[in-house]
């Protein structure tokens, strides 16, 4: 009845049980809180069902920021772990269970922190800047907000029942094969990445489609804001690359549930194949993160600047090299694999060249504060920050690059340190930055700006104070994914220096948390009434309130150049005319993503724990909801113009 | 604030500073602290890399904090451009100086790729020796053809004398290294990889796997110890006086997953033992045990390549 879900798939160890019960009662709370206030019918009609494209974008932060806690959680046990597991001691962590944690992080933190973030600012900022209404699909995107949801859910729903993969957050086969991982943990770890992958894949091709077809007249592609241009390279390295993924899953999920070799070692199978596909998915994905993120620096150097950005056109063409450069670097991943010296040598050639127009968009930024007035906002030091820190990041990238010297840095710490330099002084700094940034547009308040100092400062500080002894570590040859460490080696004092850093990063995540309740509290003295909060906007989307009207803008903007708002604030192009309104066409509310979303859920549990009839049920009321949306033939209507003009005199 | 901080953050970066440079300089630095020549070219690479980049990256932080402080709002007596937004030559600069350097670094990553590929025996004049390593759950098995003897988890060899490894695993992927000797190749059932390494220098080295590969992953390490010829041979002998000799049933017990393993020396080795772990990947299992009984003699010699399979 229930496959092979037995009682014995209970939490037995002590910390597992603690922490099942702290996602119970927060669980429990929030439910009290919502029945509380009665808030449930507005949590569904305003939020739980709404496929507008601000809304679904603060769901995905707020997903992200919930997650962000377990992935930084899972970072402090793993440090904790290697500070006391030395010698005679083992720790706390058996490998058992620490081998969990460092995959879960890895997963946690690109799927379900970096990923969500993403599609969350996308989603809140890019309608508004290219001046549409929504996106091209917002029902697609309602349900790419749930299938993610779904996916986060499996992931922690493995902690209490069963296990999570032991694997490395990529699941190299053979280990990640039914030989070596029995277990359902790789199980979860395949269904719950199979919906963040749909559900991203399905992201990628409504803001492709967003960005290609609901432009606003006059935005011509050489007038998009940079932000647009690093979205649409990002989403193009989303369409192709998903697939891919999706497909390596598919095939070890086959070997896993049917018998099959694929990736086994024996019966012809080829592990080397998986390495290579998921790496066709996993660099590019490097690159779908942290895209966005130059857009993001891009928009914020030149409002705090107050300068135009320099070298528009050559930023265009270092995102689109970027883009295509890094479908053609996989191998790097695996320079250890003995693909061979002409082959090795390309692929390493091949990624140092991305050197080159990463340092062009360094030096068109640095040439952006040039001669300009600049103002120290929390965003600009993320961005003076993140130059700094990401500037090593690539110098050791690039040290990577060369396959000779990759033979002694795989592996090692050194790795470790490298790619947390770019994922968190690239991604993480970037997404902050912009966070901020757009706060005051999603939320018609700033965010505290002593807070969001400190907390920038912990975090650069802590980044150092822990990466640092890490790239050593790794120079001294100790290698990733250690659960005990031999007294010999000595590492141990700079573990503890490591560690340390941790807990300073933890300073600033505690500020950040801070810097919300500071701010909703003082949100009076806050306001931006404007819309223009930082009064320096530029492009699209300061030129409405905020935060703006579900429909965005009461009549659509014609721009005449690339800083359309900045045009209009400075009459060099008319404004939008004023009390002159249209019927305005939007899309209905729905709750069918939501319910696709949870219906997935339940299905993949089962996939999980081969409860095959309840897979096979949650298979066909998926195809079922599918069909009833799809015979639904109301799913838009239109905002009458005298509605309109009542909200737009309410907002004057 | 200001006050505080400022000191505070000096205060930190130099302690910090001290306390590394400190630890630096007392440690085994590892891969910079290289034993043999493989190493020792890998190193001097790295560093000339790190030279080569630091040409733009010392720039980029110096105007950093030079653009940073200068054109601070504070600062009205700076020039201010607010639509000096192009400028021809300098974007030419650079676009073509990062260009030229890594013209050099590629180069250089051309020839060093082929110069120091681990399959590429080295050049010596000393008849080198053959060790085949094969990663288990979780230890080193090492097996030395020519000696026909067997040890776990420490393999050692003269001085001075060119090893050529051949590697593989009867486990999930591994990655076979000793840092102050040379880089690391992958351990891959049913298939062989090659690292050649020399030692230049008498000591006992650190070796692990570096690629996670299960549960008793931390403990799969190994010493590599390099002596001169004579403590080589004495301790060939050595190893051959072990009661114990690797037959395959002995293999097949030892290859079950087991954690941290004692150094444990086998006398003699079951012929072809190698090419066997590699080869029963390459059929089914039940048929390899079939064949195995009709023909007790079936080894490397009959082994077919497989495309892809030596790479």
């Amino acid at each position: 009845m229930l496959g092979n879900l037995t009682t014995a798939a209970l939490p037995q160890d002590h910390i597992v049980i603690t922490a099942s019960i702290f996602m119970g009662i927060s669980a429990v709370g929030v439910i009290a809180l919502i029945t509380y206030f009665k808030r449930w019918k507005w949590l569904w009609t305003e939020w739980l069902t709404s496929v507008d494209h601000k809304k679904i974008g603060i769901m995905y932060i707020i997903l992200a920021f919930v997650m962000i806690v377990r992935g930084f959680a899972d970072a402090v046990m793993m440090r904790l772990q290697q500070i006391l597991s030395v010698g005679d001691s083992y720790g706390y962590l058996p490998p058992e269970h620490y081998d969990q944690i460092f995959t879960a992080h890895g997963v946690t933190m690109i799927f379900f922190v970096a990923m969500p973030l993403l599609v969350g600012l996308v989603n809140v900022v890019l309608p508004l800047q290219i001046g549409a209404r929504d996106v091209a699909y917002p029902f697609l995107n309602s349900l790419s907000l749930w299938l993610t949801v779904a996916g986060a859910a499996l992931v922690n729903v493995s902690l209490v029942i069963g296990e999570f993969a032991a694997t490395g957050w990529l699941s190299y086969p053979p280990l990640s094969g039914i030989t070596f991982s029995p277990g359902v943990g790789v199980d979860y770890y395949i269904w719950a990445l199979q919906l963040s992958g749909a559900a991203s894949l399905l992201a990628g091709i409504n803001f492709f489609a967003t960005i290609i077809m609901m432009r606003c007249p006059g935005m011509t592609l050489m007038r998009m804001p940079v932000f647009v241009w690093t979205v649409l390279g990002s989403m193009a390295l989303v369409i192709i690359t998903f697939p891919i993924f999706t497909a390596s899953l598919a095939m070890l999920s086959l070997d896993r549930m049917m018998g099959m070799h694929f990736f086994t070692a024996d019966f012809g199978g080829n592990a080397m194949m998986y390495v290579n596909l998921i790496w066709a998915w996993g660099h590019p994905e490097v690159y779908i993160l942290v895209l966005p993120a130059f857009g993001i620096f891009s928009e914020v150097v030149s409002t705090f600047a107050r300068k135009r950005l320099f070298g528009y056109t050559t930023m265009i063409w270092a995102v689109m090299a970027i883009t295509f450069l890094s479908f053609v670097v996989w191998v790097h991943h695996f320079f250890t694999m003995g693909a061979g010296a002409n082959v090795n040598a390309f692929f390493g050639i091949m990624t140092m060249i991305i050197a080159i127009p990463t340092g062009v968009k360094v030096f068109n930024w640095l040439f952006t504060m040039f001669r300009g007035r600049i103002t120290f906002a929390s965003p600009m030091l993320w961005l003076v920050g993140f130059i700094f820190t990401f500037t090593i990041g690539g110098m050791t990238g690039v040290l990577l690059s060369v396959p000779a010297a990759d033979f002694q840095l795989h592996n090692s710490l050194f790795l470790i340190a490298h790619f947390h330099n770019t994922i968190i002084g690239g991604v993480v700094f970037g997404y902050f930055a912009g966070i901020t940034y757009w706060f005051p547009k999603a939320f018609g308040f700033k965010l505290n700006e002593k807070l969001g100092k400190a907390a920038f400062w912990a975090w650069i500080i802590g980044f150092f104070v822990t990466f640092i002894p890490l790239y050593i570590l790794g120079l001294m040859g100790m290698t990733r994914r250690l659960s005990h460490i031999d007294a010999a080696s000595d590492w141990q004092p700079l573990l503890i220096v490591a560690g340390v850093g941790v807990l300073i990063i933890a300073v600033g995540v505690v500020l950040q948390i801070l810097q919300f309740i500071v701010s909703v509290r003082d949100r009076k003295h806050n306001m931006d009434t404007t819309g223009d909060a930082w009064g320096e906007g530029r492009t699209l989307e300061w030129s409405t309130s905020s935060p703006p009207p579900f429909y965005n803008f009461a009549t659509i903007p014609t721009v005449h150049g690339r800083h359309a708002f900045w045009d209009m604030k400075h009459g060099e192009s008319s404004e939008p005319k004023s009390g002159h309104y249209e019927d305005i066409h939007m899309p209905k509310s729905t709750g069918i993503g939501f319910y696709i979303g949870g219906v997935s859920f339940v299905m993949c549990f089962a996939l999980v724990w081969h409860i095959w009839w309840l897979a096979a049920l949650g298979l066909a009321a998926i195809i079922t909801l599918a069909m009833i949306r799809s015979f639904d033939y109301e799913t838009e209507y239109f905002v009458p113009k005298e509605e309109v003009a009542k909200i737009e005199a309410a907002r004057a | 604030m200001k006050k505080v901080f400022i000191p505070l953050l000096a205060a930190l970066v130099l302690g910090l500073g001290t306390f590394l440079g400190s630890y630096i300089s007392t440690h085994n630095m590892g891969i910079f602290n290289p034993k043999g020549s493989i190493a020792a070219s890998e190193m001097n690479l790295i560093m000339t890399a790190i030279g080569l980049m630091l040409i733009v990256v010392i720039p980029v932080f110096i105007m950093l904090a030079t653009f940073a402080w200068r054109y601070r709002a504070g600062n009205t007596k700076a020039k201010y451009t607010p639509d000096w937004h192009e400028n021809k030559t300098l974007e030419i600069i650079w676009w073509t100086i990062p260009g030229i350097i890594i013209t050099i670094l590629a180069t250089i990553t051309w020839t060093s790729s082929h110069t120091l590929d681990p399959f590429k025996p080295l050049d010596s004049s000393v008849k080198p020796i053959t060790i085949q390593a094969v990663a288990l759950d979780w230890k080193w098995l090492f097996i030395y053809p020519e000696q026909n003897i067997a040890s776990v988890n420490l393999v050692q060899f003269p001085v001075g004398t060119p090893v050529n490894f051949q590697i593989t695993a009867d486990a999930p992927m591994n990655s076979f290294w000793i840092p102050q000797l040379a880089g690391q190749i992958y351990a891959m059932a049913g298939m062989s990889t090659k690292l050649h390494l020399v030692a230049d220098e008498a000591g006992d080295y650190r070796g692990m796997s570096s690629n996670y590969s299960g549960f008793g992953f931390s403990g799969m390490k190994f010493i590599a110890r390099a002596t001169s010829q004579e403590e080589f041979d004495q301790w060939v002998n050595l190893v051959r006086q072990s009661p114990v000799s690797l037959s395959s049933e002995e293999y097949a017990e030892l290859a079950q997953k087991s954690r941290e393993n004692p150094v444990t020396y086998y006398s003699s080795v079951a012929k072809d033992l190698y090419g066997e772990i590699i080869m029963k990947f390459m059929m089914p299992a039940g048929e390899h045990l079939q064949k195995k009984a009709e023909d007790p003699s079936h080894g490397a010699s009959s082994m077919p390549v497989m495309p892809g399979m030596v790479m």
